[in-house]
């Protein structure tokens, strides 16, 4: 069995994260808040980790409610 | 809640100036904050950090829910002014055309007047003796220059209501940008930023948005960011590998660390407007104010500026008595019956000149939500026993 991957969506700052951290625990996806990994980029923010299958539910659930600016496989 | 009179009882009449007492709801979560939370929003993503930073979105979804607009559309300011001052010298150029009214706080009128002295054109459109502006006159004054109509909602010295529908209609129609100064309105007025037409709201936190003071706030219509300087730049948090200023709302405006504890007192205080909901906040204070005005209306030696009946105008009454200046009244007003007012010119010169009361100015009674009948029935017997007979 393959194990699971985990993506990231990268926002352009922390109130849109919080924003939509908060639009995921509404619909009861599974997520976790982590600084941005240094590889990915040098800003001091947080981004939103999720398994790479729940890819669909979560843009889905923040499409037109708040804009991401990057999804990043981790 | 109601006032806890103490030791010191008094009876306080300067809501318009800023709003006392506050719901304890919006004590509690200062205190909380500060001895709970403490982080520095937005900066460095430690729980405590996003803890902060989940407070101050909950104060912008609260005031989004209010005006109808999307959370991340607001910026905060210290009050009002620094909202307004934004709107003003961020937005408009040498050769730009802008109209506002005769009954405008200095803090729409000084920035104009600087930005005049840079080469803006400014049109005053005056307004009648009760401070209403006449929206037809805003249309004749629009040229092909004009960029920006800036107007209060309504005026801090004579509570004038102005037509904001029928004035956003218009810019709407002329494609002019539409700024509202909403400092005496929030919190009591229905403000719906896209039925308006409104481009830019701006407002204070402190006044009937329960807040304390240091918090206001503006919203900045989708897109209209790309034309609006910042006044002031610095950190923000996001993208801190660069060293130009983030162009995106509302960081672009929103430099240096937050006053957090003001604003998870405002987020407070606006969950306290949506829970006592504001139809019962404005049908009370309009109640104690035509109370106010009808009890004045009986007594002789007493002018009464403004529309005549409370309907026309928010809990803001300024009156004079004859042979009695507003600085004297005051004093014996706070000395001798412990009332506190503001008399004079409420940093809104062009208002008095609207009114004919520049340059003694008026006594101003500004009501609020926690307000009494007994308050005002005491009132009146104050203001009968300084009429001069
Ligand atoms: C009509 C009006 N505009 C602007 C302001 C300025 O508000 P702030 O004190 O929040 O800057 C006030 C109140 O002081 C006001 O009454």
């Amino acid at each position: 069995m393959e194990t699971q991957r985990f993506i990231v969506f990268l926002f352009a700052s922390v109130s849109y994260t919080l924003k939509a951290e908060k639009i995921l625990k509404e619909q009861r996806i599974v997520h976790k808040l982590i600084p941005v990994p240094r590889h990915i980029s040098s800003d001091c923010g947080v981004c939103l980790r999720v398994t790479a299958d729940r890819r669909d539910a979560v843009e889905s659930a923040l499409q037109g409610r708040v804009k991401w600016e990057g999804i990043v496989l981790l | 809640m109601q006032p806890d009179p103490g030791r010191d009882p008094i009876i306080y009449f300067d809501n318009a100036a800023t709003s006392w007492p506050k719901p304890a709801e919006m004590i509690e979560a200062m205190i909380r904050y500060n001895g709970m939370i403490g982080g520095s929003p937005g900066r460095s993503g430690h729980h405590r950090s996003l803890d902060a930073g989940r407070i101050i979105l909950e104060a912008r979804e609260a005031l989004a829910e209010l005006f109808g607009c999307d959370a991340l559309r607001i910026v905060f300011t210290k009050n009002a002014t620094e909202a307004l001052n934004i709107s003003l010298s961020g937005f408009l150029h040498t050769g730009d055309h802008v109209i506002t009214s005769s009954m405008e706080h200095n803090s729409v009128m000084r920035p104009l007047r600087f930005l005049e002295s840079r080469g803006v054109q400014l049109s005053v459109v005056p307004c009648s003796g009760a401070g209403l502006l006449n929206p037809d006159d805003v249309r004749t004054a629009i040229r092909s220059q004009t960029r920006l109509v800036v107007v209060s909602h309504a005026s801090n010295v004579t509570g004038t209501i102005q037509p904001l529908a029928e004035l956003g209609r218009i810019t709407r129609d002329h494609g002019v940008v539409f700024c509202v100064d909403a400092a005496q309105t929030a919190g009591v007025l229905p403000i719906r930023v896209d039925e308006m037409s409104i481009d830019l709201l701006a407002f204070s936190g402190h006044k009937s948005l329960f807040g304390p003071q240091g918090t206001g706030g503006l919203y900045i219509r989708e897109g209209l960011e790309k034309q609006i300087n910042p006044l002031v730049m610095g950190g923000t948090g996001s993208r801190s590998e660069f060293e130009r200023q983030p162009d995106f709302m509302p960081d672009k405006y929103e430099s240096g660390t937050p006053n957090t504890i003001g604003l998870a007192g405002l987020g407070a205080g606006v969950r306290f407007v949506l829970a006592e909901g504001m139809e019962a906040i404005r049908s009370k204070e309009k109640s104690l104010t035509e109370k106010f005005l009808q009890g004045l209306a009986s007594l002789q030696g007493i002018t009464i500026y403004g529309p005549p009946n409370a309907a026309g105008r928010t809990a803001v009454v300024s009156f004079n008595i004859t042979d009695v200046s507003p600085s004297e009244a005051a004093l014996e007003f706070d000395e001798r019956f412990r009332i506190m007012c503001r008399p004079g010119l409420h940093c809104a010169p062009a208002a008095h000149r609207t009114i004919g009361t520049f340059s003694q100015g008026t006594i101003r009674f500004g009501f609020g939500y926690f307000n009494t009948e007994e308050e005002i029935s005491l009132a009146l017997e104050s203001v009968r026993s300084l009429i001069k007979k």
